[in-house]
């Protein structure tokens, strides 16, 4: 049997609606994942110590299980104690935190980064601690870590293949299905790599904007 | 009280870090107005002092006195928080390598402080912001970013975000030793100007020409301790103490 790609475009919509969900599981979890990141590393650096040993409990189980093990958890897990979230919320909750606790190592390094006299001026002005973070340590320390927060996120978007394991029917998932019913793996299997790829280069031209417009302000 | 005592007002203040005692029992008091140039060699503690006024760096003992109110007051921590936020808006402070936030925009490094702690609106910030730029002469790199600017820029706009919250004291911690030489005197006219106005002003510097020409009083520090405080004329053409000879002649020869 040779290859015949033109048996792709009949099965286009299958995979394009896995593609919207690949594309919305990566925006939903790189978002949790931002915010997560520096709430995580906010709460590393300066929480009290009540919080933050949970705190470096979470991050440990993130960084120390397999993805997989912490989707498991989170979908079928979570059950028992009586939160059933949708594949979808599940899906993102996993990959974003799991993806959080990654960027809030690079976000409070980079906070450690940020010149001390940054704080130092903006507490001579009068802020607080909270208003210098927010105003001033912060803003810094995220635009020192775009390049390697961006990285994470196309880590982020070729692990979204995994939320598939929980039935999430994204772009992975829908090529398996359509290659169950023309047994086609290959056409298909490169068809979804070439989805991936576009994705990626979406992803890529955003981040270059992103740092574009911050780079006259470092 | 306040009527007679003393606008800066520093009792027996004493510092450490760790084992080293940086101040030793320094007094010192600023009437309202009042220019007071501070020298001495590098470590001597100036800018140990001069932060302890803002309490950047809090004196292990002693009383530091501000226009009738304690710095240093005893407070738990909450209300010592907010004391002395309420404070530090009544001081500038101008540090030797400028500390513009870099992400800002040289406005939005103006108007930051006014808008977040004194709920100035977009457009009363914006006109405080034009009239302080005005004032130290940048009001037409209003939009520039701080690394678009050369080190004496960047300094006048630092002390324009000072002015901005209006403080009635300001400190100078060797504003131009890090500039180029040819980019000392746009600041210090700055300051001159200040001076003008009557601004209540303690000022840690190297330049001693520039402190002779400003300052009502000279303070040369070493060692932790005040070893000699007068008029300039004083300190600079007659000293009295042989410490401070020492130091103005090795001045003058590294100068040279
Ligand atoms: N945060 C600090 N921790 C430990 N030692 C310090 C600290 N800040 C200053 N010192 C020490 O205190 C002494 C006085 O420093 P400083 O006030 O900066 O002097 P100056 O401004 O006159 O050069 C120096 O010996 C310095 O090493
Ligand atoms: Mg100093």
């Amino acid at each position: 049997m040779g290859l015949d790609f033109s048996i792709v475009p009949k099965y286009l919509d299958i995979l394009l609606l896995g593609v919207a969900w690949t594309v919305g599981i990566t925006l939903a979890a790189a978002l949790l994942s931002f915010v997560g990141g520096i709430l995580f590393a906010l709460v590393a650096l300066y929480g009290p110590w009540l919080l933050r040993q949970p705190f470096r409990l979470v991050s440990w189980v993130f960084m120390g299980t397999p993805l997989l093990l912490q989707l498991f958890l989170i979908y079928f897990g979570l059950v028992q104690i009586g939160i059933d979230l949708p594949a979808f919320v599940a899906g993102s909750i996993g990959l974003g935190l799991h993806f959080a606790v990654y960027n809030s190592e690079l976000i409070q390094a980079a906070i450690l980064a940020v010149d001390r006299g940054q704080m130092e001026a903006a507490r001579t002005l009068g802020l607080s601690r909270g208003q210098a973070l927010r105003k001033v340590v912060v803003p810094q320390a995220v635009r020192a870590v775009i390049p390697p927060i961006g990285n994470n996120m196309i880590a982020l978007l070729k692990d979204s293949a995994l939320v598939s394991v929980i039935g999430v029917s994204e772009l992975t998932l829908s090529a398996q299905r359509v290659i169950g019913k023309t047994y086609r793996p290959f056409e298909f299997y490169l068809a979804a790599a070439a989805f991936y790829y576009v994705i990626n280069l979406c992803m890529e031209w955003v981040q270059r904007k992103i740092e574009r417009r911050i780079s006259v302000s470092r | 009280m306040a009527q007679n005592q003393p606008f800066v007002d520093i009792r027996h203040a004493q510092k450490s870090f760790g084992k080293v005692e940086v101040l030793k029992d320094i007094s010192l008091t600023v009437e309202r107005g009042q220019i007071v140039g501070i020298i001495g060699s590098s470590g001597s503690g100036k800018s140990t002092l001069l932060r302890a006024i803002n309490d950047l760096d809090p004196l292990s003992g002693g009383e530091i006195w501000l226009d009738g109110v304690q710095v240093n007051k005893k407070l738990p921590h909450r209300q010592y928080e907010a004391h002395i936020n309420a404070l530090r808006q009544q001081v500038g402070m101008v540090f030797q390598h400028f500390n513009l936030f870099p992400h800002l925009s040289v406005r939005d490094n103006v108007t930051m402080a006014p808008m977040l702690l004194k709920n100035l609106s977009r457009a009363e910030a914006n006109r405080l912001a034009e009239e302080q730029l005005d004032h130290v002469g940048m009001l037409e790199r209003i939009e520039y970013y701080p690394s678009q600017l050369s080190g004496g820029q960047k300094q006048r706009v630092a002390i324009a975000r000072a002015l901005a919250m209006k403080p009635k004291l300001m400190l100078f911690d060797e504003a131009t030793s890090a500039l180029d030489p040819e980019l000392v005197e746009e600041v210090n006219l700055v300051m001159k100007k200040l001076a003008e106005q009557h601004m209540t002003m303690i000022i840690v510097t190297h330049e001693m020409d520039f402190a002779a020409s400003v300052c009502d009083r000279v303070l040369f520090m070493d060692k932790g301790v005040v070893v000699e405080e007068g008029p300039p004329q004083v300190i600079f053409k007659n000293p009295t103490q042989p410490r401070t000879r020492e130091f103005l002649r090795k001045h003058i020869e590294g100068a040279s």
